[in-house]
C-alpha cells in the first residue's frame, strides 16, 4: 500500500474538481434537488461522453475505462464535496458492481457497457420495509414463471430507484433463511407489474424511491441461490465507496468553519481567536484527516480485492460517517444562527451526512460486523 | 524513494541481530514505550549497551557523527522489528531522541565529540530541565537564573516534572540568562551535570505509585562556560528546536506495541465473557478501528514525506490522536476487568491494563497538553488567529 497518489492520479481529481466546480455550485445542486428525478440529464450526459466516469472502474473489456476503486474513491471524495445530485452512486457503487460480482460473463457483456458509457442509469434494490441491512432483512421471494421468474413484494430506502432503467434485485427462494438461497435478478424500470413510488427524502440531493413488485418478470442474474457471497462484497465495497464520498463532504464542512471563523468577528475578535470554536475545528481537522486515511487504505484493499476488504470496509465506513457527521453538525454550531437557515449550505451537508451515516447501517452496524469480522 | 530491496536487506540485518541477541533476559522486560517508565532500568541499560555496541543507537544521526546515517524509512523498519520482537522499551529517549539531535545540528564540534559518544554507547543518561512550578504550558515563564561567574555559569532555581532525573548524568536546561529581557528573549540552554553538590533530585510519586520523575534544585550549581547550546540568551530556539528534532518515528515503533496491548485486551475480553456485552463489544470494536487508522495515518504521513518531501496536515495530528486513543483504551481495559479492577497487587502493584490507565493520564498532558495540541493545529495548520496576549511579564 503506497498512499501517495500518482501523478496521473492528482491529475484525476483536479480535472473532476474542476467539472464539478461548474456544475455542480450550490445554486445548481439547490435546483435540482427540488425535482423529482434529482439529477440534471445533460450533466449526466457530460459525465459519460466528455469524462468517462460512468465506466471508471469497469473493465475496458466491458466498455470502461479499467481504473480502480483508488480512482473511484478520488471522484467520489470530489463528488462528496460538491454534494453532485446525480444516480452516480446508484449506477456505479452499487448496481456496476453487483452485475461485476454476481453475473455471468455474458451478462456482463450485455448489461455494463451501456452503465459505463452513462446510457444506463441502474440501482440495486435489496432493503426492505424492515429496514435490515444484512441478509435477513431480504424477505422478497422469486418464484419460477414461463422460462425466467417472476418476483413480488416490496423494495424500501432504493437509492434513484425512481430513476434506474435497469435494477438489480436481491430476493430470496421461497423457505430459505439468513444467507441462504439468495439470488440476484434483472428488472427493467418500466417492467409490468412494477410500481415506483419516489419518496421525500430528508437528505434531497440524494433520492429514494420505494419499489412494489407484483408478478415482475425478472432475469436471473447469476447463479441461483448462491447470491450472498456476492452481495456481501457489493456491500462491502459500497461502503469503502461511501467512505470516500463522505470524506469529500468533511473537508468541506471544515473549510466551511475554518472560513467563517476567522471573518466573523464578535466581542471585538474573530471567533476563530477563541478557543471553544479553535478546538472545535482542531477536532474537525484530526477526525477528517484519520478519516480520509481510512477512507482511502479502503479504496486500496478494493481495488486489490484481497481478503482485508471485509474488515477495512466496515472500519472505514464506521469511521468515516461518525466523522462526517460531527464535523457537519460542528459546522452549523459554529456558524451559529445562520447555520440553522435553510438559506445556508451547512443543512445540506448536515443531511447527506445523516443518510449516508445511515444507508448501509450506521456506525454501530458496521462496529458489529468489524467485531464479527475479527473475531471477537 | 528507496529501492524495496534494500530496504528488505536492512529489515533482515535488523531482524537477525535481534534473533541472535534478544536473549530470554531481556524478552519481556517491564517497561511501556513511553518516555516515563523506569521498570526494569538496570536490565534494560545493560541491554542499551549492547545495542550501542552494535551500531543501533543514533540510527538517523549523520555517519561521520558515529550515527548510521538511516533514512526515514529504515528508522521505521528497525523500530517495527523492534516492536515486534518484544525488544525492551528504550531508555534513552533523553540522550538519543531529543538532545543528541540537538547537538548534531546545532552544536559545536567539541560539544558534538564530547556529548554524542557517550550517547551512542548508552554510557551516560540525560534529562530535561523545562518544566518548573510555574512554568509548564507556558514554558518560557522560567525563572531557574545562570550567571557567569569566570568560565562558570553559577545556576539557581527549581526545575519540576524532570522525568529520570534521578538516572541522569546530564541535565538540558532552559534558564533566563538575561532577567531584563522580553519573556522569549532572554533565555539559554545550558548542559549541566547532574553529579555535584549544587544539584538536588527529589523523587515525585506518580499516580502510578512509582517515582519516574522528580523535582530538581539548583543551588549555586555549575557548568563550564563552553556547555551552551547556541547563543546565550538565544535559548527558546534551541528549546523549541530539540522539541522539533525528534522525527516521529520510534512512534512507530509505539503502535506496534499499542497493536500488543489490543490484542491482549481483546484475549482478556474473550476469557472474561466481556466480549458479549453489547456496549463493551462496540467499544472494542472502536478502540480496534481507531488503532487500525492511527497507523494508517503513520504510513500515510511517510508515504507523503516520502513522496513530496514535506509533511502534510495529516502529521500535526499524530500526538493528540494516540494520547487520546490511549487514555480511551485504559478506560475500557477496566471496564473488561470489571470489579477486579479495584483491587491491585500486594505493594500497589497495578497489572498491565491498570497499568495503562493510570499511566496513560500523563499521555495527554506532557509533550504538548491535548490542549495545547488544538491550539498548535488550529493555529498553525488551519490558520485560526491567534488568542490576544495578556500583557505578562
Ligand atoms: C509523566 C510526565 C513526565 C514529564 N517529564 C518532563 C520532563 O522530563 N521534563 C520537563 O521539563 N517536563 C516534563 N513534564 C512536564 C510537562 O511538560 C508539563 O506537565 C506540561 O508542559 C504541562 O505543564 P503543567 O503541568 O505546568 O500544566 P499547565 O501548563 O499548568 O496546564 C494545566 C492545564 O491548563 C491547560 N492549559 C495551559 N495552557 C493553556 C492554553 N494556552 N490554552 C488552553 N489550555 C491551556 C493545560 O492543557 C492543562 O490542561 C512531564 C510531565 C508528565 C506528566
Amino acid at each position: 500500500m503506497n498512499f501517495a497518489f500518482s501523478e496521473e492520479q492528482v491529475a484525476l481529481r483536479e480535472t473532476v474538481a474542476q467539472f464539478l466546480e461548474q456544475k455542480s455550485p450550490s445554486a445548481e445542486v439547490r435546483r435540482i434537488m427540488e425535482t423529482t428525478e434529482g439529477y440534471d440529464p445533460e450533466v449526466w450526459r457530460q459525465m459519460g461522453e466528455q469524462m468517462g466516469l460512468q465506466g471508471l472502474h469497469i473493465p475496458e473489456e466491458y466498455g470502461g475505462q479499467g481504473y480502480t476503486f483508488v480512482e473511484l474513491g478520488i471522484v467520489l471524495e470530489e463528488m462528496g464535496k460538491r454534494l453532485l445530485c446525480a444516480p452516480y452512486f446508484a449506477t456505479v457503487c452499487l448496481a456496476a458492481n453487483a452485475v461485476m460480482n454476481a453475473g455471468s460473463d455474458s451478462q456482463k457483456k450485455e448489461l455494463l457497457p451501456g452503465i459505463a458509457s452513462g446510457e444506463t442509469i441502474a440501482t440495486l434494490a435489496f432493503t426492505e420495509p424492515s429496514g435490515k441491512w444484512d441478509a435477513d432483512g431480504i424477505a422478497m421471494t422469486y418464484e419460477p414463471a414461463g422460462d425466467g421468474f417472476a418476483l413480488s413484494g416490496e423494495k424500501m430506502f432504493v437509492i434513484d430507484g425512481h430513476n434506474a432503467d435497469l435494477i438489480v434485485v436481491v430476493a430470496r427462494k421461497a423457505g430459505t433463511s439468513g444467507t441462504e438461497g439468495i439470488s440476484f435478478f434483472t428488472v427493467a424500470g418500466d417492467a409490468a407489474g412494477l410500481t415506483r413510488t419516489a419518496l421525500e427524502t430528508m437528505d434531497m440531493t440524494r433520492k429514494q424511491a420505494k419499489l412494489e413488485f407484483s408478478g415482475v418478470p425478472a432475469e436471473l442474474l447469476g447463479e441461483e441461490g448462491s447470491g450472498w457471497a456476492a452481495l456481501s462484497k457489493t456491500l462491502d465495497q459500497a461502503a469503502v465507496c461511501l467512505s470516500s464520498e463522505m470524506v469529500g463532504g468533511s473537508q468541506e464542512v471544515l473549510d466551511m468553519s475554518v472560513e467563517y471563523a476567522k471573518v466573523r468577528v464578535q466581542f471585538g475578535r474573530p471567533i476563530g481567536s477563541f478557543q471553544a470554536i479553535k478546538h472545535k475545528c482542531a477536532d474537525m481537522l484530526l477526525e477528517t484527516e484519520s478519516a480520509k486515511s481510512a477512507a482511502y487504505y479502503a479504496a486500496w484493499a478494493a481495488a486489490e480485492d484481497n481478503e482485508e476488504l471485509p474488515t477495512v470496509a466496515c472500519l472505514a465506513k464506521a469511521y468515516c460517517s461518525e466523522a462526517y457527521f460531527h464535523c457537519a453538525a460542528e459546522n452549523i454550531q459554529i456558524h451559529g444562527g445562520i447555520g440553522f437557515t435553510w438559506e445556508h449550505d451547512a443543512h445540506l451537508y448536515f443531511k447527506r451526512a445523516k443518510s449516508s451515516e445511515t444507508y448501509l447501517g450506521d456506525a454501530t452496524y458496521h462496529r458489529e460486523l468489524l467485531a464479527q469480522r475479527i473475531g471477537i | 524513494m528507496q529501492a524495496a530491496p534494500e530496504l528488505e536487506a536492512f529489515r533482515h540485518e535488523v531482524r537477525s541481530w535481534l534473533d541472535e541477541n534478544l536473549s530470554d533476559e531481556f524478552r519481556n522486560l517491564g517497561g511501556d514505550a513511553g518516555p516515563a517508565d523506569d521498570r526494569d532500568w538496570d536490565a534494560r541499560v545493560v541491554w542499551e549497551q549492547r545495542l550501542g555496541e552494535a551500531g543501533w543507537i543514533g540510527l538517523g544521526w549523520p555517519k561521520d557523527l558515529g550515527g548510521r546515517g538511516a533514512s526515514i524509512l529504515e528508522e521505521v523498519i528497525f523500530h517495527e522489528e523492534y516492536a515486534k520482537a518484544g525488544a525492551p522499551a528504550r531508555v534513552s529517549f533523553f540522550g538519543e531522541g531529543l538532545l543528541g539531535p540537538t547537538i548534531v545540528n546545532l552544536g559545536t564540534p567539541e560539544q558534538k565529540a564530547k556529548f554524542l559518544p557517550p550517547i551512542l554507547a548508552a554510557k551516560e543518561f540525560w534529562c530535561q530541565g523545562y518544566s518548573e512550578p510555574d512554568a509548564g504550558s507556558d514554558l518560557a515563564g522560567v525563572k531557574t537564573t545562570a550567571v557567569l561567574d569566570g568560565d562558570e555559569w553559577v545556576i539557581n532555581g527549581q526545575k519540576i516534572w524532570t522525568t529520570f532525573a534521578h538516572h541522569a548524568d546530564w541535565c538540558f536546561a532552559v534558564v533566563r540568562t538575561d532577567p531584563e529581557a522580553p519573556k522569549h528573549k532572554g533565555l539559554s540552554y545550558l548542559l549541566v551535570p547532574m553529579d555535584q553538590p549544587g544539584v538536588e533530585v527529589r523523587g515525585i510519586k506518580t499516580i502510578v505509585g512509582t517515582s519516574e520523575f522528580n523535582e530538581v534544585f539548583f543551588t549555586d550549581a555549575r557548568t563550564p562556560t563552553e556547555n551552551i547550546v547556541g547563543e546565550v540568551n538565544d535559548g527558546w530556539k534551541v528549546a523549541m528546536a530539540t522539541l522539533g528534532f525528534e522525527r516521529g518515528t520510534a512512534f512507530l515503533g509505539q503502535q506496534l506495541r499499542f497493536e500488543e496491548e489490543m490484542r491482549h485486551l481483546l484475549a482478556e475480553a474473550q476469557k472474561r465473557g466481556r466480549a458479549d456485552d453489547p456496549v463493551l463489544r462496540d467499544r472494542l470494536a472502536d478502540a480496534y478501528a481507531r488503532l487500525r487508522i492511527m497507523r494508517f495515518n503513520g504510513e500515510r504521513m511517510l508515504a507523503n514525506l516520502a513522496a513530496k518531501g514535506v509533511l502534510g496536515p495529516e502529521s500535526s495530528i499524530g500526538k493528540l490522536y494516540w494520547s487520546s486513543w490511549h487514555r480511551a483504551l485504559g478506560e475500557l481495559e477496566v471496564a473488561v476487568m470489571g470489579p477486579d479492577a479495584m483491587v491491585v497487587g500486594p505493594g500497589y502493584e497495578p497489572n498491565e491494563f491498570q497499568h495503562y490507565f493510570l499511566s496513560s493520564r500523563a499521555e495527554t498532558i506532557y509533550a504538548g497538553s491535548s490542549e495545547i495540541q488544538r491550539n498548535v493545529i488550529a493555529e498553525r495548520v488551519l490558520g485560526l488567529p491567534r488568542e490576544p496576549a495578556v500583557a505578562s511579564k
